[in-house]
């Protein structure tokens, strides 16, 4: 799939020569998003740790790829309207002498706000770590909350 | 070596890599690894975030070590997304390894997302004189 900004290339509409290309893109990205996993286009990376907020009724949800740190590395603190992750992730250093061959995995600092699209309960704010992915599940506020409305 | 504390983490894009090879629908991605060796052995250390010790499979046969790890989705059907930086599917990464390791010493473990695989080498063969014969 095209990332989004590609997606969101603007509409030169008068005298361009790439219109029909243009267009034959969108359709095909139309085709392509009719035929795969349904997901919304994709955001590309911004800050580390790579982050998904996703809601329901009642929650919202932050996820985060994090593999390999403890969760005494890991800080979350959380407002009503925004919350920031940040740690350090650590790779210990071999003891014996070793010769890399390879060496892709990343250690250093990391901090990331998030700002939520609605108000959250602080108190409530929970936070799970497993298999390398932190989990956060803030819930609603009350005001937040879709209303059921009874027809009288 | 740069120093720690300084280091800010680069955020990656997690890239799809799917090939027309795959016989399973769905997303494929590269793992970061680190390799290491030493006299005693090869050491393969893989990120694989959300990765189960159920999902995770190792094969080695002759020379060719496969990584084989899939995530389940995390997010339940109810969810929409806000904001979508990563999407979850099998990890997988294939190496060649250049001497023959020991296939019945080979140690694995996977904590918090993090597999470290432990090839041991094989004892050296001790060489042998072949004798041609005359004829």
């Amino acid at each position: 799939m095209f990332p989004k900004r590609f997606i969101d290339f603007p509409d030169w509409n008068v005298g361009n020569p790439f219109l029909d290309f243009e267009r034959m893109r969108r359709d095909m990205n139309r085709l392509a998003e009719g035929f795969g996993s349904g997901l919304p286009s994709f955001s590309t990376a911004g800050v580390f740790p790579l982050t998904n907020v996703t809601e329901d009724n009642n929650n919202y949800y932050v996820r985060a790829e994090l593999p390999g740190m403890n969760t005494r590395d890991i800080e979350i603190s959380a407002t009503d309207s925004s919350l920031s992750i940040s740690g350090q992730r650590i790779i210990a250093e071999e003891k014996d002498h070793v010769r890399y061959h390879r060496r892709e995995r990343e250690a250093g600092n990391f901090s990331r706000m998030i700002s939520l699209p609605g108000s959250v309960d602080t108190d409530k704010v929970e936070a799970s770590f497993m298999d390398g992915i932190l989990k956060i599940v803030l819930p609603k506020s009350e005001a937040m909350k879709p209303k059921r409305i009874e027809v009288k | 070596m740069t120093d720690i504390n300084s280091k800010e983490i680069q955020a990656r894009e997690k890239k799809d890599v799917s090939t027309p090879e795959q016989t399973k629908p769905g997303l494929l991605f590269t793992p970061a690894v680190d390799i290491f060796e030493n006299d005693q052995g090869l050491t393969v250390v893989a990120d694989l975030p959300g990765v189960k010790p159920q999902n995770l499979g190792i094969d080695l046969r002759k020379d060719t070590l496969s990584i084989i790890g899939d995530v389940e989705s995390p997010e339940s059907p109810g969810e929409t997304d806000h904001i979508r930086e990563f999407r979850t599917g099998r990890f997988f990464r294939q190496f060649t390894l250049s001497e023959v390791v020991d296939q019945n010493k080979i140690e694995a473990s996977l904590k918090n997302g993090v597999l470290r695989l432990r090839l041991h080498k094989v004892e050296k063969a001790v060489p042998r004189k072949i004798a041609v014969q005359a004829g």
